[in-house]
């Protein structure tokens, strides 16, 4: 304590004095949302204390399958990620955007007042903060910018965590995410767990970050300290449950567009768009105007909604995208080719979450292979 | 080089044609000229001319009973009209009115048909050009039938 | 601990409609109509370029994306050109003159009208694909001289169909521009050409080294016309679409006009055809 704290020092604290930086960001304002254990799952919720996280919880997670289970041990962050991801609080699933009034001569429009609430998002994993920066590009840093999203993006309050444990459909390492943490955060922690002790390497990402911790209880790190907490990030690569290849990985897709596997695939695929809800980078709104029985007022609301559903592509006279097949193609060929052209990154970050929701465990790293394997300039030319 | 050798030699149906074919052409050659409303040739005539349109046009048409006169497809010129006379019956399957004065040279059938007999090379230079043609008109009747203008019933695929 | 407050970027929120009213309704073919609107008064007005689109929307019932089909010189009144053929259109067909309305926009890549300039122009419209091309001839012969030859092909489906009939009479009969018209089908009283608008192509007369195209109408003959021009040996990169998807933002948020990796409301409508010409062929793209 005493030495002001800059950007990229890294400090140790230990797990009884992590409960003050949440009294900290409290104080100043910010709710704090964090992974919490509800309907079996770990989903994002308003945290006051650390004991409303996942303490001792870890998961295990495959193609369809997500259970949780106790560790044994009473680590905070001894898990993957849940169904949730944080767009839940950034792009809401649903927003109005308007209200307006009939009025004797037309109507007038009222444009929505939101309430500007600050939040401090504590565990952001690596994958899922590079999802957040690739939301960005999309509601930021495009040709428009969303006010809804800017006005929740502006005053949020970052602190990441690095896995210390993969989950069982994770592939970060793949799409170059993780598992070490990289990107703008304000702080970064990476739990160490053993016998004798309990406690967090934080790395300072921001000014706001050093401005947080400066009256809490910390140590600097020791060079032991900083090689048990790369020692967590390598064991956890090493993990990785799933793998993609990501070379060419556009171009593949661009010329397989008539590959067969789009039908095998969607001779599976129930097009229920639950990979669309739990994908972190998943974007697709729809805008519905509605009324009531009076006619006197309507409203202009703004919700989720997924390439999967039938009347996405609707046209007057039927869907451009009527088949299963065209729609799985269009959401993992946008996923993992098209994003780039739009955005310059691509749109998946190797979280996983598409593989253990898919209520038929599709995997989107086999379906990758499947077409590698059989790619187009592997065939004879003969049409 | 007669004066309907220069029409030909221009006319987008003979486009790369050899020099050499047209002594086989020439003879069979007319020069032909239609007052707009008259017909070039009914339904059921015997076919007995290719018509290389180098002026105005000609509308292809049948005839109901009921519904009267139908029209078909309008030839303009640059255009060529009639391919019934290649093969039997040689009879005319629709009918030919001028919209437009028509300037036009008709080829003899029977002395094309007799060309090819002769001349198996002049023969496949013919019919393959007449395929093009056929596959053009092909395709553009497919795109009328489909009626892409209507107004699509929503969900009606 | 929380502020109640506007955030200063909803004040220019795109997803807020400006009121226009309706000051004429006009009836074309069919179930087709076309409005002329003006701003609410303290509105300002909102310059456009051909081939553009505006969100309209009508109280409580939805927007759709309509193209402008008025005059881009005079952007104090919008004119929109409207098929009665979903839900929302339909009740618009139902508005009288003096109904206020919401326009958002405009949206979408134009028409590269100023490119054409010193080049002949080619027009071929299908159908209710007329509409935006009228902002383009309205534009050519405001200043004529500074484009080389105009050519006008039209294909609508029956006689009874053709959109815009006195005006394509007016510009038939000028000197300067070459305007053919064709149906799919007619009845014995029609003297004009029957056929596809794909067979007018090898007849207009434009030199196909020094001339842009621009194409409206429902996809297929879109494709089908870009081959034939091609085969009068122009460049497909002077050959210009239009396109259409479904949108629900206009602002490339929705997702919903995704075309591979294009968003139709803001990379296009208007595509030149070597940018999209692998992406026509492919089904359910």
């Amino acid at each position: 304590m005493g030495h002001l704290l800059q950007i990229d020092d890294v400090i140790i604290i230990e797990r009884e004095q992590l409960q003050q930086l949440l009294v900290v960001l409290q104080e100043q304002g910010y709710t704090v949302v964090g992974p919490t254990v509800r309907d079996q799952a770990i989903v994002y919720d308003t945290v006051t204390t650390l004991t409303d996280l996942p303490v001792g919880y870890t998961d295990e997670q495959d193609g369809g399958i997500y259970r949780l289970k106790r560790r044994t041990d009473g680590a905070l962050f001894g898990y993957a990620v849940g169904p949730q991801s944080w767009k839940h609080y950034l792009f809401p699933p649903r927003i109005r955007l308007w209200q307006a009034r009939r009025e004797q001569d037309g109507f007038q429009i009222e444009p929505e007042r939101h309430e500007m609430q600050k939040f401090a998002f504590l565990g952001v994993r690596a994958c899922e903060l590079h999802a957040i920066a690739i939301q960005d590009r999309v509601f930021l840093r495009s040709h428009y910018v969303d006010p809804h999203y800017q006005s929740r993006r502006r005053n949020l309050f970052l602190i990441a965590v690095n896995c210390g444990h993969a989950g069982g459909t994770c592939f970060c390492v793949s799409m170059q995410t993780g598992p070490k943490v990289t990107g703008d955060f304000d702080l970064a922690l990476t739990e160490i767990l053993t016998p004798e002790r309990h406690f967090f390497v934080v790395q300072i990402g921001s000014e706001e970050g050093a401005s947080m911790l400066q009256d809490i209880p910390y140590k600097p790190a020791s060079d032991e300290e900083l090689q048990q907490a790369e020692a967590v990030v390598a064991r956890t690569a090493q993990q990785m449950g799933r793998q993609m290849e990501t070379n060419e990985i556009k171009e593949t897709l661009y010329r397989n567009l008539e590959h067969p596997r789009w039908q095998e695939v969607a001779s599976r695929c129930l097009t229920c768009g639950n990979c669309t809800m739990v994908c972190p980078t998943c974007f697709c709104s729809a805008v519905e105007d509605v009324t009531d029985l009076t006619g006197m007022t309507a409203e202009r609301w703004r919700r989720w909604d997924s390439c999967f559903t039938m009347d996405f592509s609707h046209l007057t006279g039927g869907s451009v995208r009527a088949s299963a097949s065209s729609r799985y193609r269009q959401w993992m060929t946008h996923k993992l080719a098209s994003w780039i052209d739009q955005f310059g990154t691509s749109g998946c970050v190797g979280c996983g979450r598409c593989i253990t929701w898919c209520p038929v465990g599709i995997d989107i790293t086999e379906e990758m292979r499947a077409i590698r394997a059989d790619d187009a300039t592997n065939a004879p030319q003969n049409h | 080089m007669q004066a309907h050798d220069i029409i030909l030699a221009q006319h987008p149906f003979f486009a790369g044609v050899k020099p050499q074919t047209w002594s086989l052409i020439t003879p069979c050659a007319s020069f032909l000229h239609v007052d707009a409303g008259k017909y070039l040739f009914h339904e059921g005539e015997e076919a007995l001319y290719f018509y290389i349109l180098s002026e105005g046009k000609v509308l292809l048409e049948a005839f109901d009973a009921q519904l009267g006169a139908v029209p078909i497809e309008t030839i303009a010129a640059g255009d060529v009209l009639g391919w019934s006379w290649l093969f039997p019956p040689y009879r005319w399957h629709f009918s030919a009115k001028s919209l437009a004065p028509v300037q036009a040279v008709t080829l003899d059938a029977s002395c094309l048909r007799e060309a090819c007999e002769r001349d198996h090379d002049f023969g496949y230079v013919l019919v393959r050009q007449v395929a093009q043609v056929l596959m053009q008109r092909l395709q553009a009747t497919r795109l009328q039938l489909l009626d892409i203008y209507r107004t699509p019933e929503r969900g009606k695929r | 601990m929380t502020m109640t407050s506007i955030a200063p970027e909803l004040a220019q929120d795109p997803m807020l409609p400006r009121r226009y009213r309706i000051q004429r309704v006009q009836r074309e073919i069919s179930d087709t109509f076309t409005w002329i609107l003006q701003p609410v008064e303290g509105n300002t007005v909102s310059p456009f370029a051909c081939g553009q689109f505006n969100m309209l929307y009508v109280f409580g019932v939805g927007e759709i994306p309509i193209s402008l089909s008025g005059d881009p010189g005079k952007p104090e009144l919008l004119v929109h050109t409207i098929r009665a053929a979903g839900a929302v259109s339909r009740a618009m067909q139902t508005l009288k003159a003096g109904t206020v309305i919401g326009v958002r926009g405009p949206f979408g890549v134009p028409w590269p009208v100023e490119a054409a300039q010193g080049k002949d122009v080619v027009i071929v419209a299908g159908g209710i694909g007329l509409a935006p091309l009228r902002s383009v001839m309205y534009t050519l012969l405001a200043q004529r001289a500074r484009y080389g030859r105009v050519v006008l092909l039209y294909g609508a489906r029956t006689p009874q169909d053709i959109l815009y009939h006195k005006e394509l009479e007016r510009w038939r009969a000028r000197f300067d521009l070459d305007v053919a018209i064709t149906v799919d089908r007619a009845s014995g009283a029609w003297f004009g050409n029957v056929g596809v608008v794909t067979r007018l192509i090898p007849h207009a007369s434009f030199d196909p080294s020094n001339a842009i195209a621009m194409l409206c109408g429902p996809e297929i003959m879109m494709r089908f016309t870009a081959i034939e021009l091609e085969k009068r040996g122009m460049a497909a990169e002077h050959i210009f679409l239009s396109m259409e998807r479904n949108m629900h933002c206009a602002i490339g948020f929705c997702g919903h006009c995704q075309y591979s990796p294009y968003f139709v409301c803001r990379d296009g409508p208007v595509f030149s055809y070597d940018r999209i010409r692998a992406l026509l062929v492919k089904r359910e793209i």
